[in-house]
């Protein structure tokens, strides 16, 4: 049985003037008929499995669909069309520094997210010394979140992920927070949970990182599925000459995907 | 799966929640108060003074043929107040998280009911200024006190299902926390506060308005030492159980659908 298996999924996104309009706006344009919502497939017919300890690295420019796929595969969003079906709980880390409070102190924020991400309050009494050891930041512990930087925000966002030993983890563009020494500390704890049998999927705009961490990669394009496999270096290479416009998206061997059937 | 594992996972969803929860209500009450000198002092003092300012102003007026004028007033006045804090605050539970239910799968009732948990906390902190106030006002205390029990539930569940309603409304229109603060006037002047309805022709049209509904039970066995009837009971539950009725089909309908409007 497969820890994730994601099965022809199809995730219409809308945008429009809903979004931030008063009463007023939405009855004029209701009845002037400028009112309009734009529908979008954020991502089409994607389909993929993942076993125990599977690496994923997911690739793509931007408005690829990398973002809305994996609020898909965490539960925050439900595909229009296929199914998802995972085994096992799912810690998920989206865009990182956001989502903390600003008046809280570290340790508060810290057991608020712990929380949120779904850890035993047990869990993060006995973890929460490693947590800050690993983001190193005991200097700051009794600052209100405000007062500090992007990078060490992320330093804790990551810290406290990767703490968790989670079935499933899921991480957007996490690696590439903090400074040289803390990419090189997080590389590390990614091989070790990986090692430690956790199935991971992650957004990296790296593709050397992808390449050294990942045994399979998913490529999209616009909402549709390029490429899915573990001929991880193939891939890779084919996206590169794609990014370096040497071919054109169409060029692209469908050889390379090897889509389970 | 077998049975027993399906438990479990309930059992797990449960203490999980049960954490998150805890944590938000901690966040609540710890940015409420930040930078405060008095903190939960406030919630004791701001209804008293209150309560001073309208017995100065509406004595001359409403109070001098009324026994226990100021109880009467202190009845609609922590009531009333309980359901404007409970429902504006409520209003903004989804929209002033919606940095983390967008990035964290969890439960969106849980930011209602944490906010929740500290306006009744603040209500529960007027109440023993109420009391001590019925005490300076002479009322005598009986054994049916514990009755306000029932309308306090109620009142909860009221002001949980209203603020479930108002927080969906305001991820779609802005324009509702405005709307809102009109319709609280409203309210609020239809809820016979610092006045008698005896005056009107027809005092039973008072009881189409939920929040009198509650205020009176109040009254009623505070100042009267009364049991208030079948009737004045059905429609308290009527009140409630349609309003959190109406909130959870509506937190239900648009789960996945906050997301695009935030």
């Amino acid at each position: 049985m497969s820890v994730l298996d994601v099965k022809d999924v199809s995730i219409r996104y809308k945008t429009g003037d809903f979004k931030d309009i008063g009463l007023k706006d939405f009855v004029i344009k209701k009845i002037t008929g400028k009112y309009k919502v734009r529908e979008f497939w954020a991502d089409r017919h994607v389909t993929f499995k993942l076993e125990k300890g599977d690496m994923l690295g997911i690739i793509g420019t931007n408005g690829a669909g990398k973002s809305t796929l994996l609020k898909a595969i965490s539960g925050i969003m439900i595909p229009t069309e296929g199914s998802i079906h995972r085994e096992g709980n799912i810690a998920a880390l989206l865009e990182l520094a956001s989502g903390f409070d600003p008046e809280l102190n570290i340790k508060e924020n810290t057991f608020l997210r712990g929380a949120l991400l779904g850890y035993t309050r047990q869990f993060m009494n006995d973890t929460y010394k490693d947590i800050i050891d690993f983001a190193d930041l005991w200097e700051f512990e009794d600052r209100p979140f405000r007062q500090l930087s992007s990078g060490m925000k992320s330093r804790l966002a990551f810290s406290i992920a990767s703490m968790v030993k989670p079935e499933i983890l899921i991480l957007d563009e996490v690696l590439s927070v903090g400074d040289g020494a803390f990419k090189v500390k997080s590389e590390n704890k990614m091989r070790e949970i990986i090692a430690g049998g956790a199935t991971t999927l992650f957004v990296s705009h790296s593709i050397e990182q992808v390449q050294s961490l990942c045994n399979k990669i998913l490529w999209l394009h616009k909402g549709e599925q390029v490429a899915f496999g573990s001929n991880v270096a193939q891939i890779c290479e084919t996206y590169q000459r794609f990014l370096n416009k040497e071919i054109s998206i169409h060029d692209v061997n469908p050889n390379i995907c090897l889509k389970p059937q | 799966m077998s049975k027993k594992s399906d438990i479990e996972t309930i059992k797990d969803k449960i203490l999980k929640n049960k954490f998150s929860f805890e944590e938000l209500v901690s966040r609540d009450f710890k940015t409420k108060y930040k930078g405060t000198v008095l903190g939960m002092g406030w919630s004791m003092l701001q209804p008293l003074l209150l309560l001073i300012i309208m017995r100065l102003v509406f004595t001359q007026f409403f109070g001098r043929t009324m026994s226990h004028y100021t109880t009467y007033l202190f009845c609609g006045n922590i009531i009333f107040s309980y359901f404007n804090e409970s429902t504006t605050q409520g209003m903004q539970a989804l929209r002033a998280n919606a940095h983390i239910f967008t990035k964290v799968n969890v439960p969106k009732y849980l930011f209602l009911l944490s906010k929740n948990v500290q306006t009744l906390i603040n209500f529960g902190l007027t109440l023993i200024i109420f009391f001590i106030m019925c005490f300076i006002d002479n009322i005598t205390f009986t054994w049916k006190f514990f009755l306000l029990i029932i309308p306090i539930v109620f009142l909860l569940i009221f002001n949980l299902g209203v603020g479930m309603i108002l927080s969906a409304l305001y991820v779609f229109f802005r324009d509702m926390s405005y709307l809102w603060r009109v319709l609280l006037q409203l309210i609020m002047y239809m809820s016979a506060i610092f006045y008698d309805v005896s005056n009107y022709a027809n005092p039973k049209i008072f009881y189409l308005n939920p929040v009198y509904v509650f205020i009176q039970y109040f009254r009623r066995i505070v100042i009267y030492g009364e049991i208030p009837g079948i009737i004045h009971h059905g429609l308290m539950i009527f009140y409630s159980v349609t309003a959190i009725l109406i909130g959870c089909f509506m937190y239900k309908k648009f789960n996945h659908k906050f997301l695009y409007y935030v």
